[in-house]
Protein backbone atom coordinates (compact mmCIF):
# COMPACT_ATOMS: atom_id res chain seq x y z
CA UNK A 1 0.00 0.00 0.00
CA UNK A 2 1.22 3.37 -0.87
CA UNK A 3 1.01 6.97 1.19
CA UNK A 4 -0.88 9.48 -1.23
CA UNK A 5 1.83 12.79 -1.38
CA UNK A 6 -0.31 15.66 -2.66
CA UNK A 7 1.43 18.46 -3.78
CA UNK A 8 -0.56 21.57 -4.62
CA UNK A 9 1.35 25.21 -6.09
CA UNK A 10 0.02 28.10 -3.41
CA UNK A 11 1.90 31.46 -3.68
CA UNK A 12 4.66 30.72 -1.17
CA UNK A 13 5.92 27.88 -3.62
CA UNK A 14 4.24 24.18 -3.23
CA UNK A 15 1.87 22.94 -0.49
CA UNK A 16 2.78 18.94 0.04
CA UNK A 17 0.18 17.47 2.14
CA UNK A 18 0.79 13.07 3.10
CA UNK A 19 -1.49 10.89 3.69
CA UNK A 20 -1.99 8.37 6.35
CA UNK A 21 0.46 6.32 7.94
CA UNK A 22 3.36 5.84 10.22
CA UNK A 23 5.90 8.38 9.87
CA UNK A 24 8.57 5.78 8.61
CA UNK A 25 6.16 5.32 5.58
CA UNK A 26 5.41 8.82 5.25
CA UNK A 27 8.90 10.00 5.24
CA UNK A 28 9.94 7.61 2.70
CA UNK A 29 6.68 7.81 0.03
CA UNK A 30 7.71 11.43 -0.24
CA UNK A 31 11.51 11.07 -0.30
CA UNK A 32 10.80 8.97 -3.16
CA UNK A 33 7.65 11.37 -4.68
CA UNK A 34 10.74 13.81 -4.66
CA UNK A 35 13.16 11.66 -6.45
CA UNK A 36 10.41 10.97 -8.93
CA UNK A 37 9.92 14.20 -9.63
CA UNK A 38 12.96 15.88 -8.89
CA UNK A 39 14.19 17.73 -12.13
CA UNK A 40 10.86 18.73 -12.60
CA UNK A 41 10.63 20.15 -9.07
CA UNK A 42 14.24 21.35 -8.26
CA UNK A 43 14.72 24.60 -6.25
CA UNK A 44 11.07 24.63 -4.76
CA UNK A 45 10.27 26.01 -1.51
CA UNK A 46 7.80 23.19 0.36
CA UNK A 47 5.42 23.58 2.94
CA UNK A 48 4.68 20.21 4.25
CA UNK A 49 1.28 19.33 6.38
CA UNK A 50 1.40 16.62 8.45
CA UNK A 51 -1.25 16.87 10.38
CA UNK A 52 -1.99 15.56 13.92
CA UNK A 53 2.13 14.16 13.69
CA UNK A 54 4.15 14.93 16.31
CA UNK A 55 7.88 14.76 15.33
CA UNK A 56 11.10 15.43 17.21
CA UNK A 57 14.10 17.52 15.62
CA UNK A 58 16.03 14.62 14.73
CA UNK A 59 13.53 13.21 12.46
CA UNK A 60 12.20 16.92 10.79
CA UNK A 61 16.15 17.82 10.49
CA UNK A 62 16.89 14.95 9.26
CA UNK A 63 13.84 15.31 6.81
CA UNK A 64 15.27 19.05 6.21
CA UNK A 65 18.30 18.00 5.45
CA UNK A 66 17.00 14.85 3.12
CA UNK A 67 15.06 17.81 1.19
CA UNK A 68 18.04 19.66 0.61
CA UNK A 69 19.48 17.20 -0.81
CA UNK A 70 17.09 16.65 -3.68
CA UNK A 71 17.84 20.40 -4.25
CA UNK A 72 14.61 22.04 -2.63
CA UNK A 73 14.29 23.73 0.27
CA UNK A 74 11.65 22.98 3.22
CA UNK A 75 10.53 26.33 4.86
CA UNK A 76 7.01 25.63 6.79
CA UNK A 77 5.90 22.48 8.58
CA UNK A 78 2.20 22.99 9.34
CA UNK A 79 1.03 20.64 12.26
CA UNK A 80 -1.87 20.73 14.63
CA UNK A 81 0.71 18.81 16.98
CA UNK A 82 2.13 21.70 19.58
CA UNK A 83 5.47 19.60 19.68
CA UNK A 84 5.66 19.40 16.00
CA UNK A 85 4.69 23.38 15.97
CA UNK A 86 7.62 23.94 18.82
CA UNK A 87 10.39 21.64 16.92
CA UNK A 88 9.57 23.46 13.40
CA UNK A 89 9.92 27.00 15.37
CA UNK A 90 13.04 25.68 16.75
CA UNK A 91 14.68 24.64 13.64
CA UNK A 92 13.89 27.79 12.13
CA UNK A 93 11.05 26.71 9.93
CA UNK A 94 7.62 28.45 9.32
CA UNK A 95 4.53 27.10 11.01
CA UNK A 96 1.73 28.48 9.24
CA UNK A 97 1.95 29.77 5.25
CA UNK A 98 0.07 32.85 5.15
CA UNK A 99 -1.65 35.75 8.49
CA UNK A 100 -5.21 35.06 8.41
CA UNK A 101 -7.19 37.73 7.62
CA UNK A 102 -7.16 40.48 10.42
CA UNK A 103 -10.91 40.94 10.60
CA UNK A 104 -11.36 37.56 11.04
CA UNK A 105 -9.05 36.72 13.90
CA UNK A 106 -9.27 39.82 15.97
CA UNK A 107 -12.64 38.38 16.30
CA UNK A 108 -11.78 35.24 17.28
CA UNK A 109 -8.63 36.47 19.69
CA UNK A 110 -11.35 38.05 21.35
CA UNK A 111 -13.75 35.34 22.03
CA UNK A 112 -10.36 33.42 22.81
CA UNK A 113 -9.26 35.96 25.35
CA UNK A 114 -12.82 36.01 27.37
CA UNK A 115 -12.06 32.18 27.64
CA UNK A 116 -8.63 33.07 29.25
CA UNK A 117 -6.90 30.34 26.98
CA UNK A 118 -3.98 30.49 24.75
CA UNK A 119 -1.28 31.13 27.03
CA UNK A 120 1.81 29.67 26.16
CA UNK A 121 4.93 29.64 28.52
CA UNK A 122 8.54 29.61 26.74
CA UNK A 123 10.95 28.30 29.55
CA UNK A 124 14.28 28.77 28.35
CA UNK A 125 16.59 31.72 26.37
CA UNK A 126 15.60 32.88 23.33
CA UNK A 127 18.37 33.28 21.38
CA UNK A 128 18.83 35.80 18.34
CA UNK A 129 17.04 34.54 15.51
CA UNK A 130 14.35 32.97 17.32
CA UNK A 131 10.72 34.13 16.45
CA UNK A 132 7.95 33.23 18.58
CA UNK A 133 4.09 33.96 17.60
CA UNK A 134 1.17 33.68 19.89
CA UNK A 135 -2.38 34.61 19.08
CA UNK A 136 -2.66 34.89 23.16
CA UNK A 137 -0.17 35.72 25.54
CA UNK A 138 3.85 34.85 26.01
CA UNK A 139 5.43 34.61 29.59
CA UNK A 140 9.07 33.55 29.60
CA UNK A 141 11.11 32.19 32.36
CA UNK A 142 14.45 33.43 30.50
CA UNK A 143 16.23 35.96 28.88
CA UNK A 144 15.08 37.28 25.18
CA UNK A 145 18.12 38.27 23.03
CA UNK A 146 18.77 40.87 20.70
CA UNK A 147 17.68 39.68 17.56
CA UNK A 148 14.72 37.44 19.02
CA UNK A 149 11.28 38.14 18.33
CA UNK A 150 8.15 37.91 20.74
CA UNK A 151 5.03 38.55 18.61
CA UNK A 152 1.59 38.07 20.79
CA UNK A 153 -2.09 39.00 20.51
CA UNK A 154 -2.54 39.64 24.04
CA UNK A 155 0.03 40.46 27.23
CA UNK A 156 4.02 39.76 27.13
CA UNK A 157 5.71 38.88 30.43
CA UNK A 158 9.17 38.14 30.57
CA UNK A 159 10.74 36.58 33.94
CA UNK A 160 14.49 37.72 32.85
CA UNK A 161 16.07 40.39 30.52
CA UNK A 162 14.20 41.45 27.67
CA UNK A 163 16.78 43.04 24.68
CA UNK A 164 15.14 41.13 21.92
CA UNK A 165 12.11 42.54 19.80
CA UNK A 166 8.71 42.53 21.32
CA UNK A 167 5.02 43.33 20.14
CA UNK A 168 2.11 42.73 22.29
CA UNK A 169 -1.29 43.01 21.46
CA UNK A 170 -0.52 42.60 17.38
CA UNK A 171 -3.81 42.30 16.25
CA UNK A 172 -4.83 45.83 17.32
CA UNK A 173 -5.15 45.26 21.43
CA UNK A 174 -4.32 48.33 23.11
CA UNK A 175 -4.61 47.20 26.37
CA UNK A 176 -1.48 44.72 26.08
CA UNK A 177 1.20 44.99 28.81
CA UNK A 178 4.77 44.27 27.87
CA UNK A 179 6.49 43.24 31.31
CA UNK A 180 9.89 42.40 32.46
CA UNK A 181 12.65 42.39 34.87
CA UNK A 182 14.96 44.48 32.59
CA UNK A 183 12.94 46.03 30.40
CA UNK A 184 15.46 46.50 27.41
CA UNK A 185 13.92 45.73 23.91
CA UNK A 186 15.40 46.92 20.80
CA UNK A 187 11.85 47.29 19.46
CA UNK A 188 9.18 47.19 21.72
CA UNK A 189 5.43 47.48 19.89
CA UNK A 190 1.81 47.93 21.08
CA UNK A 191 -0.37 47.49 19.10
CA UNK A 192 -0.09 49.56 16.09
CA UNK A 193 2.53 51.88 18.20
CA UNK A 194 6.45 51.47 18.00
CA UNK A 195 8.72 52.58 20.32
CA UNK A 196 12.60 52.54 20.87
CA UNK A 197 14.01 51.82 24.48
CA UNK A 198 16.03 54.69 25.96
CA UNK A 199 19.68 54.12 26.93
CA UNK A 200 19.44 53.07 30.45
CA UNK A 201 21.93 54.47 33.20
CA UNK A 202 21.61 52.19 36.58
CA UNK A 203 20.57 49.22 37.94
CA UNK A 204 17.58 47.44 35.65
CA UNK A 205 14.71 46.71 37.70
CA UNK A 206 11.68 45.51 36.86
CA UNK A 207 8.96 47.62 34.64
CA UNK A 208 6.19 47.36 32.57
CA UNK A 209 5.04 49.09 29.44
CA UNK A 210 1.69 49.75 28.06
CA UNK A 211 -0.40 52.34 26.00
CA UNK A 212 -1.13 55.40 27.79
CA UNK A 213 -3.23 58.61 25.22
CA UNK A 214 -1.59 56.27 22.33
CA UNK A 215 1.94 56.46 23.70
CA UNK A 216 4.11 53.66 24.50
CA UNK A 217 4.95 54.05 28.35
CA UNK A 218 7.47 51.86 30.93
CA UNK A 219 6.67 52.21 34.58
CA UNK A 220 8.71 50.59 37.65
CA UNK A 221 6.83 47.51 38.59
CA UNK A 222 7.56 47.98 41.79
CA UNK A 223 4.16 47.64 44.33
CA UNK A 224 4.76 51.14 45.13
CA UNK A 225 4.03 53.03 41.94
CA UNK A 226 1.62 50.83 40.69
CA UNK A 227 -0.88 52.58 42.96
CA UNK A 228 -0.03 55.66 41.57
CA UNK A 229 0.53 54.76 37.91
CA UNK A 230 -0.90 57.48 35.75
CA UNK A 231 1.59 59.53 37.01
CA UNK A 232 4.69 58.50 35.70
CA UNK B 1 39.86 3.75 19.66
CA UNK B 2 36.87 6.16 19.06
CA UNK B 3 37.51 9.91 18.05
CA UNK B 4 35.74 12.36 19.75
CA UNK B 5 34.30 14.81 16.73
CA UNK B 6 34.71 18.24 17.44
CA UNK B 7 33.17 21.31 15.70
CA UNK B 8 34.38 24.87 15.39
CA UNK B 9 31.90 27.28 14.37
CA UNK B 10 30.95 30.85 14.73
CA UNK B 11 28.18 32.27 12.66
CA UNK B 12 30.07 35.34 11.84
CA UNK B 13 33.25 35.20 9.65
CA UNK B 14 37.12 36.47 10.58
CA UNK B 15 36.64 35.63 14.11
CA UNK B 16 39.17 32.82 14.35
CA UNK B 17 37.09 29.37 13.54
CA UNK B 18 40.35 28.54 11.63
CA UNK B 19 42.94 29.89 13.50
CA UNK B 20 41.51 28.11 16.58
CA UNK B 21 41.34 24.98 14.79
CA UNK B 22 44.74 24.78 13.63
CA UNK B 23 45.96 25.60 17.25
CA UNK B 24 43.87 23.21 19.57
CA UNK B 25 44.40 20.61 16.60
CA UNK B 26 48.60 21.66 16.83
CA UNK B 27 47.98 21.40 20.64
CA UNK B 28 46.28 17.86 21.23
CA UNK B 29 49.14 16.33 18.47
CA UNK B 30 52.09 17.86 21.06
CA UNK B 31 50.51 15.77 23.39
CA UNK B 32 50.49 12.80 21.25
CA UNK B 33 47.20 12.68 20.49
CA UNK B 34 46.32 11.49 16.83
CA UNK B 35 44.02 14.37 15.53
CA UNK B 36 42.28 14.84 12.20
CA UNK B 37 41.08 18.29 11.01
CA UNK B 38 38.77 18.48 8.23
CA UNK B 39 38.58 21.77 6.54
CA UNK B 40 34.54 21.63 6.00
CA UNK B 41 34.86 25.56 4.29
CA UNK B 42 34.88 23.84 0.89
CA UNK B 43 35.25 26.97 -2.02
CA UNK B 44 37.11 29.15 0.59
CA UNK B 45 39.86 26.54 2.26
CA UNK B 46 42.33 28.44 4.48
CA UNK B 47 43.30 25.80 6.72
CA UNK B 48 46.22 23.97 5.13
CA UNK B 49 47.46 27.50 4.71
CA UNK B 50 47.61 28.39 8.81
CA UNK B 51 48.97 24.82 8.95
CA UNK B 52 51.50 25.05 6.20
CA UNK B 53 50.52 21.85 4.33
CA UNK B 54 48.63 23.62 1.21
CA UNK B 55 51.93 22.55 -1.04
CA UNK B 56 51.19 19.21 0.12
CA UNK B 57 47.65 18.67 -1.33
CA UNK B 58 46.73 16.14 -3.64
CA UNK B 59 43.27 14.78 -2.45
CA UNK B 60 40.63 16.59 -0.98
CA UNK B 61 37.33 16.17 0.88
CA UNK B 62 35.38 16.13 -1.68
CA UNK B 63 37.47 13.44 -3.83
CA UNK B 64 37.02 11.23 -0.67
CA UNK B 65 33.30 11.51 -0.59
CA UNK B 66 32.86 11.24 -4.00
CA UNK B 67 35.17 8.12 -3.90
CA UNK B 68 38.27 9.35 -5.97
CA UNK B 69 40.25 8.37 -3.54
CA UNK B 70 40.65 6.29 -0.13
CA UNK B 71 40.58 8.11 3.14
CA UNK B 72 43.67 7.75 3.61
CA UNK B 73 45.44 9.40 0.82
CA UNK B 74 43.43 12.76 1.28
CA UNK B 75 45.30 12.55 5.18
CA UNK B 76 47.64 14.91 4.44
CA UNK B 77 50.27 13.82 7.59
CA UNK B 78 52.11 17.15 9.71
CA UNK B 79 55.75 16.48 9.49
CA UNK B 80 56.95 18.79 12.46
CA UNK B 81 53.68 17.03 14.43
CA UNK B 82 53.59 13.25 12.94
CA UNK B 83 50.03 12.68 14.99
CA UNK B 84 48.47 15.61 13.10
CA UNK B 85 46.87 15.20 9.88
CA UNK B 86 44.59 17.46 7.59
CA UNK B 87 41.57 15.96 4.98
CA UNK B 88 41.88 19.43 3.10
CA UNK B 89 38.83 21.16 1.28
CA UNK B 90 38.51 21.17 -2.24
CA UNK B 91 38.79 24.39 -3.64
CA UNK B 92 37.01 24.12 -6.88
CA UNK B 93 33.56 23.15 -5.44
CA UNK B 94 31.03 24.10 -3.41
CA UNK B 95 29.27 23.43 -0.36
CA UNK B 96 26.73 21.33 -1.83
CA UNK B 97 29.45 19.12 -3.30
CA UNK B 98 28.54 17.70 0.16
CA UNK B 99 25.67 16.73 2.53
CA UNK B 100 25.25 16.44 6.43
CA UNK B 101 24.93 12.87 5.68
CA UNK B 102 28.47 12.28 3.66
CA UNK B 103 30.12 14.05 6.45
CA UNK B 104 28.30 11.83 9.08
CA UNK B 105 29.40 8.80 7.05
CA UNK B 106 33.26 10.33 6.63
CA UNK B 107 33.26 11.10 10.61
CA UNK B 108 32.37 7.40 11.53
CA UNK B 109 34.88 5.61 9.10
CA UNK B 110 37.65 8.69 10.58
CA UNK B 111 36.69 7.46 14.75
CA UNK B 112 38.71 4.44 14.25
CA UNK B 113 41.63 5.67 13.24
CA UNK B 114 41.96 8.71 15.54
CA UNK B 115 41.42 9.99 19.04
CA UNK B 116 40.21 13.98 17.92
CA UNK B 117 38.74 14.69 14.45
CA UNK B 118 38.76 18.12 14.38
CA UNK B 119 35.98 20.31 12.07
CA UNK B 120 36.60 23.58 10.76
CA UNK B 121 33.34 25.30 9.98
CA UNK B 122 32.69 27.83 7.25
CA UNK B 123 31.24 31.18 8.39
CA UNK B 124 27.36 31.29 7.81
CA UNK B 125 23.91 29.54 8.65
CA UNK B 126 23.45 27.77 5.58
CA UNK B 127 24.31 24.38 4.10
CA UNK B 128 28.60 24.37 5.26
CA UNK B 129 27.17 24.82 8.15
CA UNK B 130 24.87 22.14 8.65
CA UNK B 131 27.35 19.81 6.81
CA UNK B 132 29.68 20.99 10.17
CA UNK B 133 27.86 20.14 12.76
CA UNK B 134 25.82 17.18 11.73
CA UNK B 135 29.01 14.65 12.49
CA UNK B 136 29.61 16.53 15.87
CA UNK B 137 29.83 15.62 19.89
CA UNK B 138 30.98 18.61 20.81
CA UNK B 139 30.78 22.23 19.46
CA UNK B 140 32.77 24.68 19.74
CA UNK B 141 31.82 28.61 19.16
CA UNK B 142 34.13 31.49 18.80
CA UNK B 143 33.45 34.94 18.70
CA UNK B 144 35.21 38.01 19.58
CA UNK B 145 34.64 40.56 21.91
CA UNK B 146 32.04 43.06 19.51
CA UNK B 147 28.77 43.36 19.42
CA UNK B 148 28.04 41.85 16.01
CA UNK B 149 30.13 38.60 16.24
CA UNK B 150 28.18 37.95 20.15
CA UNK B 151 24.73 38.28 18.31
CA UNK B 152 25.73 35.80 15.42
CA UNK B 153 27.38 33.58 18.37
CA UNK B 154 23.80 33.67 19.93
CA UNK B 155 22.18 32.58 16.51
CA UNK B 156 24.74 29.70 16.05
CA UNK B 157 24.05 29.12 19.62
CA UNK B 158 19.93 28.68 19.33
CA UNK B 159 20.88 26.78 15.98
CA UNK B 160 22.53 24.41 17.83
CA UNK B 161 20.58 23.95 20.62
CA UNK B 162 17.61 23.19 17.84
CA UNK B 163 19.76 20.39 16.23
CA UNK B 164 20.49 19.05 19.35
CA UNK B 165 23.88 19.18 19.67
CA UNK B 166 24.08 21.52 22.20
CA UNK B 167 25.12 23.19 24.96
CA UNK B 168 27.49 24.59 22.87
CA UNK B 169 31.09 25.37 24.24
CA UNK B 170 32.22 29.38 24.04
CA UNK B 171 35.68 30.56 23.08
CA UNK B 172 36.18 34.17 23.10
CA UNK B 173 39.08 35.01 20.97
CA UNK B 174 40.84 38.28 20.34
CA UNK B 175 39.94 39.72 23.99
CA UNK B 176 42.32 42.87 24.79
CA UNK B 177 42.50 43.27 28.38
CA UNK B 178 43.68 46.77 27.58
CA UNK B 179 40.70 47.72 25.89
CA UNK B 180 38.15 45.99 28.42
CA UNK B 181 40.09 48.03 31.25
CA UNK B 182 39.35 50.90 30.00
CA UNK B 183 35.44 49.86 29.47
CA UNK B 184 35.83 50.08 25.01
CA UNK B 185 35.36 46.36 24.87
CA UNK B 186 32.48 44.19 26.19
CA UNK B 187 34.29 42.38 28.87
CA UNK B 188 34.07 38.10 29.04
CA UNK B 189 31.65 38.33 31.99
CA UNK B 190 29.22 40.63 29.15
CA UNK B 191 29.46 38.04 26.61
CA UNK B 192 28.87 35.25 29.37
CA UNK B 193 26.15 36.66 30.77
CA UNK B 194 24.67 37.05 26.98
CA UNK B 195 25.56 33.85 25.27
CA UNK B 196 24.77 31.98 28.85
CA UNK B 197 26.82 28.78 27.62
CA UNK B 198 30.01 27.48 29.26
CA UNK B 199 33.00 29.20 28.33
CA UNK B 200 36.00 26.90 27.93
CA UNK B 201 38.84 29.41 26.78
CA UNK B 202 39.65 33.04 26.41
CA UNK B 203 42.26 33.82 23.94
CA UNK B 204 44.09 37.31 24.28
CA UNK B 205 44.84 39.38 20.76
CA UNK B 206 48.26 38.61 20.02
CA UNK B 207 50.06 39.89 16.41
CA UNK B 208 52.23 37.14 16.73
CA UNK B 209 49.35 35.04 15.41
CA UNK B 210 49.52 36.51 12.22
CA UNK B 211 53.01 35.90 12.10
CA UNK B 212 52.53 32.23 12.76
CA UNK B 213 49.69 31.85 9.95
CA UNK B 214 51.67 33.75 7.67
CA UNK B 215 54.63 31.33 8.26
CA UNK B 216 52.20 27.93 8.24
CA UNK B 217 53.30 27.80 11.78
CA UNK B 218 50.34 27.13 14.83
CA UNK B 219 51.28 29.42 17.62
CA UNK B 220 51.06 26.77 19.93
CA UNK B 221 54.12 25.61 19.27
CA UNK B 222 55.58 29.10 20.02
CA UNK B 223 56.03 28.47 24.44
CA UNK B 224 55.90 31.89 24.69
CA UNK B 225 52.71 33.68 23.26
CA UNK B 226 49.88 33.83 25.53
CA UNK B 227 47.73 33.18 22.93
CA UNK B 228 49.47 29.67 22.14
CA UNK B 229 48.99 28.97 25.92
CA UNK B 230 45.39 30.00 25.83
CA UNK B 231 44.50 27.23 23.28
CA UNK B 232 46.71 24.35 24.79
CA UNK B 233 44.38 25.26 27.81
CA UNK B 234 41.61 24.75 25.41
CA UNK B 235 42.63 21.55 24.04
CA UNK B 236 43.47 20.48 27.87
CA UNK B 237 39.69 21.55 28.86
CA UNK B 238 38.67 19.26 25.93
CA UNK B 239 39.94 16.30 27.30
CA UNK B 240 38.18 17.17 30.66
CA UNK B 241 41.20 18.65 32.95
CA UNK B 242 40.32 21.68 35.07
CA UNK B 243 42.78 24.51 33.83
CA UNK B 244 42.39 28.15 35.51
CA UNK B 245 41.63 30.74 33.14
CA UNK B 246 44.87 33.01 32.26
CA UNK B 247 44.59 36.04 34.16
CA UNK B 248 44.62 38.66 31.55
CA UNK B 249 42.30 41.75 33.15
CA UNK B 250 43.93 42.43 36.34
CA UNK B 251 44.82 45.88 36.81
CA UNK B 252 47.85 45.02 37.69
CA UNK B 253 50.68 47.55 36.48
CA UNK B 254 54.13 46.17 34.49
CA UNK B 255 56.29 45.00 36.97
CA UNK B 256 53.54 42.98 38.77
CA UNK B 257 52.40 41.52 35.64
CA UNK B 258 56.39 40.78 34.94
CA UNK B 259 56.69 38.88 38.02
CA UNK B 260 53.91 36.73 37.16
CA UNK B 261 54.94 36.12 33.78
CA UNK B 262 57.93 35.53 35.25
CA UNK B 263 56.72 33.12 37.72
CA UNK B 264 54.89 30.93 35.69
CA UNK B 265 57.92 29.78 33.75
CA UNK B 266 57.41 32.22 30.73
CA UNK B 267 53.81 30.58 30.22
Amino acid sequence: MSIQVEIKGIREGLLVTLGDGSWDEREAALLSHLDEKGAFLRGARIALSVGAQPLKAVQLGRLRDAISERGLTLWAVLSDSPKTQETAQNLGLATRISKPRAGRSIKSLETRFQGGEETILVQRTLRSGYRLENEGNVVVIGDVNPGAEIIAGGHVIVWGRLRGMVHAGAQGKEDAVVCALDLSPTQLRIADKISLTPKRRGKPKPEMARLVDGAVVAESWSPKKITGMDTV
Amino acid sequence: MSATVVTITSGKGGVGKTTATANVAAALAAEGHKVVCIDADIGLRNLDVILGLENRIVYDLVDVIEGRCRLRQAMIRDKRLPTLHLIPAAQTRDKSAVSPSDMVRLCNELRHEADWILLDSPAGIERGFRNAIAPADIVLVITNPEISAVRDADRIIGLIEAEEKGPARLVVNRLKPEMVRRGDMLAIEDVVELLAVDLIGVVPDDEQVVVSANRGLPIVLDGKSRAGQAFRNIARRLQGETVPFLDLESGAGFFERLSRFLRSGGN
